[in-house]
């Protein structure tokens, strides 16, 4: 009877209760972590290890040690350079999004005519750039002949990235730097793209900043210009990390990497060296996850 | 004297900054837009059109011959249905099961919380390629952890149901659903403390307060993660090619329409042409987007706003 008094006992408390019913609140998500999410990881971990025969009596699974990796790195043929080029494409693209995302924000963030409409229209692309239709749009037969026929008219022509290439290359701007950011002009789309909700969180964060701090600067005599790098920058700052976080986690879904993995595991049936590959890639982003973090950690500013 | 010629200065300033912004937000609204705007317009060729040099934009022969065949080889309206079904329901669930995990990471003791909620946000980190392909064999024989084939003998295949979605959005461990748990943290985390030991002292339990005086506070967050699992699970093609096979949804119909295009107008005459079956795929895309754009039109100011509110931002 005693350990039934005393749960009762612990229920009547304010603390008891919250203990009790955080448990039952948890404990759906915890069947799920286990069961969706543990069970498999471990799994996927000893598959990646151990040789796969599915045969009429179910699956064999045999111990093979690093095989499957030294195959995935060495053997195959498309793996490595695929893995390399979408990890550069992460490099390359995070810094992009998040500055463009920035920047965009701070301008949505004035007032200005049709100001609610364009903030509409740069939200869409969270609702339609994902998944499938971005597939099948890259292979669209219509939207390709066009394209050409845009670019040979002349107009648009003028205005691409090829003049200014030119111009700051005169400058005196350093090759590699002007090579990025005219990649970056003409895969504008991309970017836009793929900034929606790093929008979104930026935006959210600037209006969080208290206006009084852009009115004391302002009564000192500082510059919009000045006020952005000494106040919105700063204020900002936690919100850098969780975008450049966001923007590698977001780009799980559109890397090719997947794809191989994919097809390795549904089309051969090889589970095996699959796996391996998917442990290959979610480490190779946990280790840029950890340097970005690292760094950009460093040089944030907390308010507390 | 002076004083004027610094105000038209500043006034030039102003108008040039304008200006600038108005070109730059223009010409990205257009880039945006660019593709809406080229599948609308293709949608309403006809096939003479495609051919013609003098159509760019406005086609010359407005026709609605696109749509008919795009919505007879997908199906479109029993898939629509099935989608808004599918969409609907782990929208749902998996609202209701975030939420709570959320309100109990942010409020309630729990044992080990702290390492628990590490949990949640591994689960956000680690790709779901890594884990998709034991998840895949562990519901072609679901046990449950053993339980299922004690009750039945048998394990049962889970594959090509809608069982696989419902069991994860119950669960809270659907697509992306490690965000929205932390959404709902941060949200449930900037509601002050004051509130709930208030609703205690007026003799309302945890259960009852989080039901009647933290759920309806946290609507802006319900919104955020409601609208964004909604969308995603609209457009996710990377589960549902995988649980669902042959079952008709958007996802998997749009990502086999190039094929099945191939197919089914391979008998008519002068339809084995790519330049027409590019035209009836763009429709269908255009087809599956107008669904969620119609949708946006209606929510797009109340999602600026709740997302924020919901402290995301935390």
């Amino acid at each position: 009877m005693k350990p039934i008094a005393n749960i009762r006992e612990k229920l009547q408390s304010y603390e008891g209760q919250k203990a009790f019913w955080g448990f039952i609140f948890v404990f759906p998500w915890l069947i799920g972590f286990i069961v969706f999410f543990m069970i498999p990881l471990i799994n996927s971990l000893r598959y990646s290890l151990s040789n796969i025969e599915a045969s009429s009596e179910g699956i064999q699974i045999t111990y093979i040690g690093f095989t499957n990796y030294v195959q995935a790195l060495t053997v195959n043929t498309t793996f490595n350079r695929i893995l390399v080029e979408s990890l550069i494409d992460i490099i390359v693209n995070v810094p992009l999004i998040v500055i463009f995302s920035l920047f965009l924000a701070v301008v949505l963030n004035q007032k200005f005519f049709g100001r609610s409409v364009s903030r509409a229209i740069f939200f869409l692309p969270v609702i339609l750039a994902s998944g499938v239709i971005m597939n099948l749009e890259s292979s669209s037969l219509v939207q390709a002949v066009n394209q050409q026929a845009a670019s040979s008219s002349g107009a648009i022509n003028a205005l691409s990235s090829f003049e200014l290439e030119r111009m700051m290359l005169r400058a005196g701007v350093h090759e590699t730097i002007v090579l990025y950011l005219s990649g970056a002009v003409n895969r504008i789309y991309d970017i836009v793209s793929q900034s929606g909700v790093q929008i979104l969180i930026f935006l959210a964060g600037i209006q969080s900043i208290s206006p009084q701090l852009y009115e004391a600067s302002k009564v000192e005599g500082a510059t919009g210009y000045e006020a952005f790098w000494k106040i919105t920058l700063p204020m900002v700052s936690p919100l850098i990390l969780v975008n450049v976080i966001y923007t590698i986690i977001d780009s799980f879904s559109r890397s090719p990497v997947t794809d191989v993995i994919m097809s390795t595991g549904f089309d051969t049936f090889n589970f095996g060296l699959s796996s391996a590959m998917a442990w290959l890639y979610f480490l190779s982003i946990m280790l840029i996850l950890m340097v970005s973090t690292y760094f950009i950690s460093k040089r944030v500013f907390y308010q507390e | 004297m002076k004083i004027a010629r610094l105000l038209s200065l500043d006034n030039w300033k102003r108008w040039l900054w304008s200006t600038v912004r108005f070109v730059l937000i223009v010409g990205l609204a257009f880039v945006i837009l660019y593709p809406i705007l080229q599948k609308i317009s293709t949608a309403f060729k006809h096939q003479k059109d495609l051919y013609s040099p003098v159509v760019v934009w406005v086609p010359e022969h407005f026709s609605l011959e696109n749509f008919r065949i795009a919505i007879w080889i997908m199906d479109y309206w029993n898939t629509l249905l099935n989608t808004i079904l599918l969409a609907g329901i782990t929208t749902i669930l998996t609202t209701a099961s975030c939420a709570l995990a959320g309100y109990a990471f942010a409020r309630l003791k729990i044992k080990g919380g702290k390492i628990l909620f590490a949990g949640v946000i591994l689960t956000i980190l680690v790709p779901p390629t890594t884990i998709l392909i034991p998840i895949y064999m562990n519901l072609r024989e679901f046990t449950f952890m053993g339980i299922i084939p004690l009750l039945t003998g048998d394990s049962v295949n889970l594959l090509n149901s809608y069982w696989p979605f419902i069991l994860t959005a119950i669960t809270a461990s659907s697509l992306k659903a490690g965000l929205f748990i932390f959404i709902f943290r941060q949200f449930f985390k900037g509601i002050p403390k004051v509130i709930e030991e208030a609703a205690y002292i007026d003799g309302a339990g945890v259960g009852t307060t989080f039901f009647r005086i933290m759920l309806p506070n946290a609507l802006p967050a319900i919104v955020t993660v409601m609208l964004f699992s909604f969308v995603w699970q609209w457009n996710d093609t990377f589960y549902t090619t995988t649980y669902l096979t042959s079952s008709n949804v958007l996802a998997t119909q749009l990502s086999s329409l190039p094929y099945n295009l191939a197919i089914q107008l391979d008998g008519e005459a002068g339809t084995n042409d790519p330049f027409f079956q590019s035209m009836v795929q763009d429709t269908g895309i255009l087809l599956s987007m107008l669904p969620l754009i119609i949708m946006y039109l209606f929510v797009q100011r109340y999602f600026v706003q709740s997302v924020e509110r919901s402290g995301v931002v935390g």
